[in-house]
């Protein structure tokens, strides 16, 4: 999980910071409150999960539970994953 | 239509008289007709004609019957006729037909008031010799430009800042505070350009410059009531008809033949459908289609020229040609834009002159006026969803807004609810309509540089635009204050200069605008705000009132905002590199580090986004031409500027 949460912060810091590393960026904090992604933002983001991690990502779990902060996408990839 | 330029000394030292001459020399393409200059003993005046009214005898600086007071002019008087008769009953002797002279009369009648009774669009400057007073004006919604600035112990002004810059006492510097307001609001608030120390005159006010004093004053706002005042529907749409009516039959006036654009939306229809009341010869049209789709409205436009009957003509674009002519673009609009929407207005120009056209009727103004734009519908349901938070229906409103963004569509409602957020602060925020464009917006900061944004910290645009509203204006309907922002800054910042007075006299073309008609504007104030946007129906009374002037499917279409493709102008094809060798240079690294405005490895982040078609949202396409449209004003203006001749047109 460490591993996950490391590849999703690195993919936000390069394409929607820009690769300002020096952001601070809790892993609890709303990408959307933050104003880190818009719109089309949160697509790249889906199309990045569902490349990078094989998985789909359906119509219903487009909410920001899942997607809007490190951590609810640490949860959702994880639930999202086949137990190994 | 025309460029002024000119210059006082205030501590009365002679006029150097090659200078006016060389600095109305940078406004060839607004008037490209005649040169006239005037100099007095301290006072130099300049012009560059643009011929529509009195051909043979309009020629400027113009002055009165015993050359006491001088003028020159940009713009023109629609309600000329009048005047001029009203001033031959009072003993005015006229030497030409123009409305230049009409000014020059009037104000010999009742000085600097009289700018009250022109209906029109102007900048104009007049040298009073008895008084020993400059008396500058722009009209009331800001349609032609004027700037100034003082230099030593000189006072400038002039159409464009090019022209100001050309004299060789002005320094050149970007205004990062001006930068900070533009990458916020799309414009910088006035007074302040994105010059330092160059300001731009504010639509209707007016400078006195006497005695080695200077006083900038308002003589008009909009106004908006502070209450609802009940109109009856039928006579709103009655009157609202009658004046436009009127106010496209005065702007038909000229002696040379006036065309339309016709963008196949409702407002550039109904202006076309007006002319043709007024002239039984055939008129000519001229419109934009996009060889992308998204942004393609020629299907509606044939609708509007079969329906009207107009000898149409259309220019394509593609996004070679956006890029192509977007240095140029900047060169006239002066200011980095955040869209790539003058480029193609600078290529309708180009048709409408290449026709042989100088003056063109279209509909700007309409959105401003009668709530046409998007923003004032996504206020309304976000001020309806926040008086009930909890409701679960009303959120679900936010499906209807910015049904052409296609991403924004695709969103689950919990997230559009998150992007069109309403928190109970906002809710009583004289800004509330706007908070959420200007905080997307803002989010393109992040590519300052460290030394920029340690140099900006401390400042606050939002404190900077409250100090510009009028002490009534919290008084005013949400609505209103939402049509407030959009007339007093958006529009004479952005729509009706970077988009307008800039694109279309980058080809010595005018542009009237019979919905910015004073008669029309202070009309439409005091319609009701459900008036204009019946429940989530905008611009619904001008529907009303237009009947069936216009086809039924263009007065039931879905709103479209004019747009132009954005990134995919600048880097696309199969390998994704740059469309244009200026691209590559003006974001390279080191250039970008050079000049200092932007952080080098973000931008060159930004631009690898891009080559990969992935800079597809709205906040990295705004980041995108912010930069590379920041950088070419540097480049022109900054680094390469000659100051003796025309650059950048192609």
């Amino acid at each position: 999980m460490a591993q996950i949460e490391g590849e999703i912060r690195q993919f936000v810091i390069d394409n929607f910071l820009f690769g300002q590393e020096d952001v601070q960026l809790e892993n609890d904090d709303s990408f959307m409150e933050r104003g880190i992604v818009d719109s089309t933002g949160v697509l790249e983001l889906v199309a990045f999960l569902e490349k990078k991690y094989q998985i789909k990502v359906e119509g219903k779990d487009l909410i920001p539970d899942n997607l809007d902060s490190i951590t609810n996408l640490r949860r959702f990839i994880g639930n999202k994953l086949p137990v190994a | 239509m025309c460029g002024i330029a000119g210059m006082v000394n205030l501590n009365g030292s002679p006029i150097d008289q090659g200078l006016p001459r060389n600095m109305i020399g940078m406004l060839h393409h607004r008037g490209p007709d005649a040169i006239g200059t005037y100099t007095d003993k301290h006072v130099g005046m300049a012009h560059a004609r643009l011929s529509i009214i009195d051909l043979a005898g309009g020629q400027q600086p113009m002055h009165n019957e015993d050359k006491s007071v001088w003028i020159t002019f940009n713009g023109e008087i629609f309600n000329y006729r009048e005047l001029r008769q009203d001033l031959i009953r009072k003993g005015h002797t006229f030497a030409t037909q123009s409305d230049t002279e009409v000014i020059v009369h009037l104000y010999e009648e009742e000085g600097e008031e009289c700018v009250r009774s022109l209906n029109g669009q102007w900048a104009f400057a007049i040298w009073d010799a008895n008084r020993q007073r400059l008396f500058l004006s722009r009209d009331r919604l800001g349609v032609r430009p004027l700037f100034y600035t003082i230099t030593g112990q000189t006072l400038l002004f002039a159409s464009e800042i090019k022209s100001i810059l050309a004299h060789p006492a002005v320094t050149r510097a970007i205004d990062l505070q001006a930068l900070d307001q533009l990458f916020t609001f799309w414009v910088t608030l006035q007074p302040r350009t994105i010059f330092k120390n160059i300001l731009e005159l504010p639509p209707g006010h007016s400078l006195r410059f006497e005695h080695g004093k200077m006083l900038v004053q308002s003589y008009w706002q909009p106004n908006y009531p502070s209450c609802v005042v009940p109109m009856d529907e039928q006579d709103c749409a009655d009157r609202l008809l009658e004046l436009l009516a009127d106010a496209v039959k005065l702007r038909l006036r000229s002696d040379v033949p006036v065309g339309a654009y016709l963008s196949g939306g409702l407002d550039s229809t109904v202006l076309t459908a007006l002319i043709k009341r007024f002239s039984d010869a055939p008129l000519k049209t001229f419109s934009v289609t996009f060889e992308d789709p998204e942004f393609d409205e020629s299907a509606f436009q044939k609708e509007a020229t079969d329906f009207l009957k107009t000898d149409h003509a259309e220019i394509r674009c593609s996004y070679q040609d956006i890029g192509r002519v977007f240095p140029q673009v900047i060169w006239h609009t002066e200011k980095p834009v955040l869209r790539t929407a003058p480029a193609p207005l600078y290529l309708l120009s180009r048709l409408v002159r290449d026709h042989g056209y100088k003056v063109v009727l279209t509909g700007e103004g309409s959105d401003e006026m009668l709530g046409g734009y998007d923003i004032f519908k996504e206020a309304k349901i976000r001020r309806f969803w926040g008086a009930f938070p909890e409701s679960k229906i009303r959120p679900l409103l936010l499906r209807r807004l910015y049904p052409y963004l296609q991403n924004l569509q695709s969103q689950s409602p919990a997230y559009l609810k998150a992007f069109f957020h309403v928190r109970q602060d906002d809710l009583s925020s004289p800004l509330f309509s706007h908070l959420p464009r200007w905080e997307l917006t803002s989010k393109t900061k992040m590519f300052f540089s460290e030394a920029v944004k340690s140099e900006l910290h401390g400042g606050d645009v939002y404190r900077d635009l409250k100090g510009l509203l009028p002490s009534d204006y919290l008084k005013l309907d949400g609505f209103s204050q939402a049509q407030y922002l959009e007339t007093m800054f958006l529009l004479p910042g952005y729509i009706l200069s970077s988009q307008g007075d800039r694109m279309a006299m980058a080809h010595s073309v005018e542009g009237r605008f019979p919905f910015l008609d004073h008669r029309v504007v202070e009309f439409a104030a005091g319609i009701p705000p459900r008036l204009k946007m019946k429940v989530l129906n905008e611009k619904y009374i001008l529907k009303r009132a237009v009947g069936d002037l216009v086809p039924l499917s263009i007065k039931k279409r879905a709103k479209q905002p004019y747009r132009a493709p954005e990134a995919k102008s600048f880097f696309g094809g199969d390998t994704g590199v740059a469309r244009h060798e200026y691209v590559d240079k003006l974001l390279s690294a080191n250039r970008i580090q050079k000049d200092g405005i932007f952080n080098p490895d973000s931008v060159q982040n930004l631009v690898g986004k891009a080559q990969k078609g992935q800079a597809i949202g709205i906040r990295d396409n705004m980041a995108l031409i912010g930069i590379l449209s920041t950088q070419l004003v540097i480049d022109q203006f900054i680094n390469n500027f000659s100051g003796r001749h025309e650059s950048g047109t192609d």
